[in-house]
């Protein structure tokens, strides 16, 4: 069964729609009403307050830390600076990548990796001849996403000083009320946004200050639905739903490469050997075969095909996750894994992985539309990625540019 | 001899009413004799207590074809299935490890022992199931004959070839060691906890003479992974009214399909002349005549037995007495008040699948210590399930029936199986003890029991030596090499005496293929 996250108290306490889903074994919060859509324009317009403390988080300490994560990660830490925040993938030795995850340089010779599927053996298998130890604090470390426009607003009541001069992925340790706090710039809604990392038994009094604080500011707790809209908008891929773990994978269209997900950005390959290297400088050289796309799906064409059966155009106002198939001139190439009405863009949006030649900005193709039991093509445009992507996500006050 | 049938089946165990189903769907007329007074073999159901029914012998449900499902309509002739939920192991000290269907709950069960094993497992799964998704077409195809130069043959084996050729190059590591290696040396490669490795490992030695670290044991795993892939079909699970169940459904497809089943009928020997089967007599006298005489019965019993080596090839019959057959296992019924108290588990979730009574490896290997030397274990391994908490049907309301599989019980006891009648109890009271040290009190809700032997397997239900599976599932008995090189289609040297129990290809458990393979190996070419 499920076990309560330690924010469990507060979190159930307003989730008065009963909307749970398990994540990483832990209960997790879909919408606290029955609909998340007050969650979404609260985190778009004001705050939201999400429990992140499923992640899987592991300390990773000694002389050899950064080795073992350059390693084991298609990006180098042995150069990092401190209190940098580092989104980055990691691959099996065939170059397919396995999951996902952000590593924060906490200190000297302590780095804290976040992941979506259990890692611990995965780190420590190469961790052999190093002088490292990773530790599981996935249940010691509790962990809340405060996201939104008025993030910095709400944190600063706890935090004072700093978080003006905190920039994108950066961290800061710090204190509150004499507990221990690590606050880091990062997020999964493409917004202004902070990561509280506390020790369980601060999570409570945590909890209740922040929503003390958001008072003013109209923060409001947040579920994985909202989560899901704005991580779209966000562009931002979601393991097991837009790419699977080469670990899960029976057939090879399952796995895929940094290159073809969009992370050749952090794929370093000239430096100290690393797990899937080889594999990577050839799949760099070879160019790769598909690609993770935005999609827009033409709204005109989309109107049309409802006004045809006699209908308003009805979209769901959360994310779809089923994936639906791609085709250009009327030819299979590929999947939209997920789809969403955006209600900040006003567009209809969609992440998708499609056939590396019709991956180019502008590309036309045509994504299945399902209306009244009848599928039809509808016109779809690649589009850059992300959708949605506010000055203020980067912004810092306190820096002087 | 006044009527004649199109094909005689003897014996009327689930491969044998297989066949004659497919026999008579396809027009022929068809008569299955059975000796005992019901229906099924080892796939038999029968009220062993007032109000307690029992799966006497077999007691899941493993491989059962879906094609054979389908193809005898078997859901409209009452076959119904429950799977089985979990699969539990309690351990000496009071702890416990269950591994559930919801992967997760299975992770957090597995962490408590070993975190990396947790994270390990679900990998495992996915490269067992990689591995018999290419085994899969072997047991739904006649084995291929490679000595054969015929070119229909030469195709199907080039069929086969391409399974696995198309295999990645690293499934072809892993077929050849799953071939050579131990259960356990191969679970070694992947897992450290000893409490997770030893109810993986039984699955390769189920009804084999051999120990978990027996060279050639780790393949038979892959029958558990393979039972998954249909698992729309839940090829792995609970008959209702036990095993019996599927039996009685495939009776009802033969005789809607017309076939003529007798029970009460025990053929005494095949007739044959000249080197061909005529029909059957029975051991009440009569005679019985046949175009075509298949046989259910395991290869000893058929061919030393009914056939008479007389009749056959010298060679064909040394190959048949060297078949191994060496029953390892026995099994308990118990009738039960109320459900064993397994500490540390409440209500009976953990109970809905089987128990695997295998604490730890080492204790699995000294269990085939004892058997090795000529004795049943002390502490054997046992494989429990419950199926009245999911199917009610077979317990008087609140009671419980608890069937164990236990594993060893050498044939070959000391000073010789006959000797089985007198040791029976004790081997049942070993069984009882083992379980009453795992759930203390369980002893005091035993309302009855019956203790099979593979003694009593042998001389009740015509399993040679016991052996469960007509014959042992390890690796050289198997595909083209069962029961002898060359006669792997179900053909005997006997013409018109055909083979089509589990002692044909595939094998053995309640999978329907040898007899559904022999009809339509007899109807396809086979002169029916």
């Amino acid at each position: 069964m499920p076990v309560p996250t330690p924010f469990h108290p507060r979190t159930s306490a307003l989730c008065t729609s009963l909307f749970y889903k398990e994540w990483a074994g832990c209960y997790a919060v879909r919408s606290f009403d029955t609909c998340h859509e007050r969650e979404y324009y609260a985190v778009r317009h004001a705050a939201g307050l999400l429990d992140v403390t499923p992640l899987y988080k592991y300390d990773v300490r000694g002389p050899d830390a950064g080795r073992l994560l350059s390693r084991v990660c298609v990006r180098g830490f042995t150069k990092q600076k401190l209190g940098v925040v580092s989104y980055v993938c990691w691959c099996d030795d065939d170059g397919h990548v396995l999951d996902d995850g952000t590593v924060t340089h906490l200190d000297d010779e302590h780095y804290r990796m976040t992941t979506a599927d259990p890692s611990l053996y995965w780190l420590n298998r190469h961790a052999r001849g190093l002088d490292v130890e990773v530790t599981d604090v996935s249940r010691t470390i509790a962990a809340v996403a405060l996201q939104g426009p008025k993030a910095r607003a709400v944190a600063s009541e706890l935090v004072p000083s700093g978080l003006d001069e905190l920039r994108f992925f950066r961290a800061l340790r710090t204190e509150w009320e004499g507990r221990e706090l690590l606050v880091t710039r990062t997020g999964y809604t493409g917004d202004l946004g902070y990561e509280l990392w506390v020790a369980n038994e601060d999570a409570l009094p945590l909890w209740d200050a922040l929503i003390e604080a958001g008072r003013p500011h109209g923060l409001m707790p947040m579920g994985l639905d909202a989560l899901d809209v704005v991580r779209v908008e966000a562009g931002f891929l979601l393991k097991d739903v837009d790419y699977f773990s080469a670990k899960h994978a029976l057939i090879p269209p399952h796995r895929s490469t940094p290159f073809e997900l969009g992370f050749a950005w952090m794929v370093k390959l000239d430096r100290a050997p690393f797990v899937g290297q080889a594999a990577l400088k050839r799949a760099q050289e070879n160019g790769h075969e598909r690609a993770l796309v935005g999609l827009e799906i033409d709204w005109e064409r989309f109107e049309e095909i409802y006004y045809s059966f006699g209908l308003p155009p009805d979209l769901p106002t959360a994310t779809c996750r089923e994936g639906v198939p791609v085709y250009a001139h009327g030819r299979f190439v590929g999947q939209a894994t997920s789809r969403t009405w955006s209600p900040t863009c006003k567009r209809y949006i969609a992440l998708a992985t499609v056939e590396a030649e019709h991956a180019e900005i502008g590309s036309e193709l045509e994504i299945e539309v399902t209306v009244e039991y009848n599928r039809t093509p509808c016109r779809a445009t690649v589009v850059e990625k992300p959708f949605f992507d506010p000055e203020r996500k980067k912004s810092c006050p306190g820096v002087t540019a | 001899m006044a009527e004649t049938w199109d094909a005689i089946v003897v014996g009327g165990g689930h491969n044998g009413l297989t066949c004659a189903a497919y026999l008579a769907k396809a027009g022929k007329k068809v008569l299955v004799l059975e000796r005992r007074h019901v229906l099924g073999g080892a796939a038999v159901s029968e009220e062993v207590f007032p109000g307690f029914t029992f799966s006497v012998c077999s007691y899941v449900v493993s491989l059962l074809r879906p094609w054979i499902i389908r193809d005898l309509e078997l859901s409209r002739f009452g076959l119904e299935m429950i799977p089985l939920e979990c699969s539990f192991s309690p351990l000496p000290d009071g702890d416990s490890l269950c591994r559930w269907s919801d992967p997760e709950r299975t992770r957090t069960e597995i962490s408590r022992f070993s975190r990396r094993d947790a994270e390990l497992y679900p990998e495992f799964g996915l490269a067992m199931m990689q591995m018999a998704r290419f085994a899969k077409p072997v047991i739904d195809a006649p084995a291929p004959d490679p000595a054969s130069l015929n070119p229909r043959e030469l195709i199907e084996l080039l069929k086969l070839g391409r399974h696995f050729q198309d295999a990645e190059r690293d499934d072809l590591a892993v077929r050849l060691k799953l071939f050579t290696m131990s259960a356990a040396d191969y679970l070694d490669e992947w897992f450290e906890s000893d409490v997770l490795k030893a109810p993986m490992s039984v699955s390769g030695i189920i009804g084999t003479f051999q120990g978990v670290r027996s060279p050639g044991t780790a393949y038979v795993m892959l029958h558990h992974y393979m039972g998954e892939i249909d698992g729309a079909f839940r090829s792995w699970g609970f008959a209702k009214g036990g095993t019996g169940g599927v039996s009685n459904a495939i009776a009802a497809s033969a005789r809607h399909f017309g076939a003529e089943i007798r029970t009460n009928a025990a053929v005494e020997r095949v007739l044959c002349s000249g080197g061909t089967a005529r029909g059957v007599v029975l051991a009440n006298g009569d005679e019985l005549a046949a175009r075509e005489v298949v046989s259910g019965c395991d290869p000893r019993l058929t061919f030393l037995g009914l056939v008479g080596r007389e009749e056959l090839p010298d060679d064909f019959a040394t190959q048949i007495e060297r078949f191994k057959f060496r029953g390892s296992s026995g099994k308990v019924n118990i009738a039960l008040d109320r459900l064993p108290p397994f500490p540390g588990r409440e209500g009976d979730l953990h109970l809905r699948g089987d128990i695997a009574v295998a604490p730890g490896v080492e204790y699995l290997e000294r269990a085939f210590d004892d058997a090795k030397y000529g004795d049943f274990s002390r502490r054997p391994y046992i494989n429990i399930v419950l199926p009245s908490i999911v199917d009610p049907s077979v317990a008087p309301p609140g009671k419980h029936v608890m069937s164990c599989f236990v594993q060893y019980a050498p044939y070959d006891i000391k000073e010789g199986p006959e000797r089985w009648p007198e040791r029976r109890e004790a081997f049942g009271d070993a069984v009882c003890d083992t379980i009453e040290e795992l759930a203390p009190g369980f002893k005091d809700s035993i309302l009855h029991r019956q203790v099979l032997s593979p003694w009593d397997l042998e001389r009740e239900y015509g399993l040679t030596e016991g052996n469960i599976f007509h014959g042992e599932l390890s690796l050289e008995q198997l595909a083209f090499l069962r029961p002898a090189a060359g006669w792997a289609r179900y053909r005997t040297p006997v013409k018109h005496l055909w083979l089509c129990g589990s002692g044909a290809h595939p094998g053995g458990g309640i999978m329907g293929s040898p007899g559904a393979l022999c009809a339509k190996t007899m109807l396809n070419g086979g002169g029916l």
